[in-house]
């Protein structure tokens, strides 16, 4: 027999079933990831093209407004450029709107709605490729950032935490560019709605200047927002400083993301019936 | 009789500002092909989706291949196959990836999508390209890597949208050769198409849609029947002669004849067959009325089609059950 069976007393053996669904699962998220990776492979312009605006942002905040910024306690490109990380990573996560509302234009995800592949594949095997690119933009970063006098300060184990929050946020917030996507069907649009959110969380954020600088009723919100508690949480990381509470935050915000988008996405995908 | 595939009954779909669907009824033999024929906005493509499980039905039921299509849709994926309108293959892989992938989202076992994939490519006439990007393949062979995609999982029901629009006449021809080799084994086909000679070529059952409801089913020699049997038609060679081939005419014919006289044609509907063509010749040559043509015509699919989405459904005939009587053979 060619095709995989559930067992055939399935009701009599549920835990095996579920084992066996489970398996079938996996394998279409991985099938999902090695779509969007291959697509990735052979579009590798798109990666660099990525890494050019946030490059260029690094090079204005570095070298033309850096000097105007004083840091109490150290130095600017020390303080910039881990903000600067999170940008590359969120600006890629773009793609994944783009994508998934593309994939809705051209009637694949149609195809993938009419085969008996887990519901929550397409989105999942997306969403981990995804993650992939952010790598790849967080090292071409990373480079730049040393080439620019950016300095780690501290052991490697709390640099890779540091990383890994990174890698973190910008998963979760890959659900919320889906859901965008998934939203605005039309890939033109998901572009634009997509800019809104990171526009709104990098520049009323601890990303570019001290939230001291700021008037008072914008205090709050800049200095408790998700991104804005990674980027702390990321620095104290980075710098070897005390960074538990931050970095608590940050998971926090960074799981509580993820669980609602994964939902509000999951949801959009099902009844995107059009 | 065996168990029909698809049963629909009374499936209802409205969007916002519009009723999609009002109401449908059919049902399709297992290993038969089904044809959908409307126009544009009949409804045709939102009841491939709603029996796709791509959408839910407002109203009604429909069972597929014993499923169904709200409440086992998730068994029932796995008997289907949908190709669409447009061909939803992935520009940047390679034909043979599409079709691999697609076999592993069937739940096929690695060694077995491979031994398929490969299959399809040769069946297709695309083992050549197989490993090329799709997005240097021609339109023709996308729609064929589309169609053997939806074949991947050996479902023994499928869902065609428009399978051949836009397509030249030889590819055209190929897919529906292998439309009939596949229903040949055993496959049901549900297409939907907007061309007569599909239908007329492919289909064992044409249900006629227009503006979301259907207003005649049946083989297309039924719906021709429906549409008015053969008409007795000539035209003159004189345009002075029309009244009088009018009243000629009329002698031959159940009802009153049809003057065209842009085209100087003249028609009634008869069903004298060749003894009535032969006397109306004989009627003219003694009144020397000049003729071109003379001769008896059988109503097309064209005409059918026209004639039944042209008017509004409530005026249309309604989807009675066609009486078998004397069909015409053309």
């Amino acid at each position: 027999m060619a095709q995989l069976q559930l067992p055939a007393n399935a009701t009599a053996s549920r835990s095996s079933a579920r084992h066996v669904a489970m398996r079938f699962a996996i394998r279409d998220i991985g099938g999902v990831a090695k779509r969007n990776l291959l697509r990735l492979l052979r579009t590798p312009q798109m990666v660099v093209i990525g890494a050019i605006q946030p490059a260029l942002l690094l090079i204005l905040f570095r070298y033309v407004l850096g000097g105007a910024i004083r840091i109490p306690g150290g130095s600017y490109v020390d303080y910039v450029v881990p903000a600067i990380f999170l940008e590359a990573v969120l600006i890629g996560g773009m793609t994944t709107s783009i994508g998934l509302a593309q994939d809705l234009k051209s009637g694949i995800i149609d195809r993938f709605r009419s085969l008996p592949m887990a519901r929550s594949a397409v989105l999942a095997g997306r969403t981990i490729a995804d993650l992939s690119r952010s790598v790849l933009s967080l090292g071409i970063m990373i480079v730049l950032g040393l080439l620019v006098g950016f300095r780690f300060h501290a052991s490697a184990g709390s640099i890779v935490a540091g990383m890994a929050l990174v890698l973190g946020f910008g998963y979760a917030f890959s659900w919320l560019y889906a859901s965008i996507g998934l939203a605005t069907r039309d890939p033109e649009t998901a572009q634009v709605a997509g800019i809104l959110p990171f526009f709104i969380l990098m520049f009323a954020s601890n990303a570019i200047v001290p939230v001291a600088t700021m008037p008072s009723w914008l205090q709050g919100f800049a200095r408790n927002q998700p991104l804005s508690v990674t980027i702390s949480a990321v620095r104290a990381l980075l710098e070897g400083g005390p960074a538990e509470h931050a970095v608590m935050q940050s998971i926090g915000w960074s799981a509580a993301m993820f669980v609602v988008f994964f939902g509000v996405a999951l949801r959009l995908y099902r009844n995107n019936a059009g | 009789m065996t168990e029909p595939m698809i049963e629909v009954e009374g499936i209802a779909k409205s969007f916002r500002t519009t009723r999609a669907l009002t109401g449908v009824n059919f049902v399709a033999e297992t290993g038969a092909v089904l044809a959908l024929l409307g126009p544009n906005g009949s409804g045709k493509t939102t009841l491939v989706r709603i029996l796709s499980t791509l959408l839910r039905p407002d109203r009604g039921h429909a069972r597929v291949a014993g499923y169904d299509i709200v409440s086992d849709a998730r068994a029932l994926r796995s008997s289907i196959g949908l190709a669409g309108q447009y061909a939803a293959v992935d520009e940047l892989l390679t034909g043979r990836e599409n079709l691999e992938l697609v076999g592993l989202w069937y739940h096929l076992e690695r060694s077995e999508y491979r031994r398929r994939a490969r299959e399809i490519l040769e069946r297709f006439d695309l083992m050549d390209a197989g490993d090329r990007l799709v997005k240097t393949y021609s339109g023709g062979m996308r729609r064929r890597l589309d169609v053997g995609a939806s074949l991947i999982g050996r479902p023994p029901v499928l869902f065609l949208d428009e399978p051949t629009t836009g397509l030249d006449p030889r590819t055209r021809n190929d897919l529906w050769q292998f439309i009939e080799e596949l229903v040949a084994q055993g496959t049901t086909v549900l297409l939907t198409t907007q061309y007569m000679d599909e239908a007329e070529r492919l289909a064992h059952r044409i249900v006629v849609l227009s503006e979301g409801s259907v207003v005649a089913s049946g083989t297309a020699e039924e719906l021709k029947e429906q549409t008015g049997g053969a008409r007795l038609e000539v035209r003159v060679t004189h345009r002075d002669d029309l009244d009088r081939a009018l009243g000629l005419l009329a002698e031959f014919g159940d009802s009153r004849p049809h003057v065209d006289t842009e085209q100087q044609r003249v028609s009634v509907a008869t069903s004298g067959g060749t003894a009535a063509l032969i006397a109306a010749g004989r009627r003219f040559e003694d009144e020397r009325i000049a003729l071109d043509d003379l001769g008896i015509r059988r109503p097309s699919l064209d005409d059918v089609f026209l004639s039944l989405t042209a008017a509004p459904p409530a005026a249309a005939l309604p989807d009675r059950a066609p009486t078998p009587t004397s069909t015409s053979r053309d």
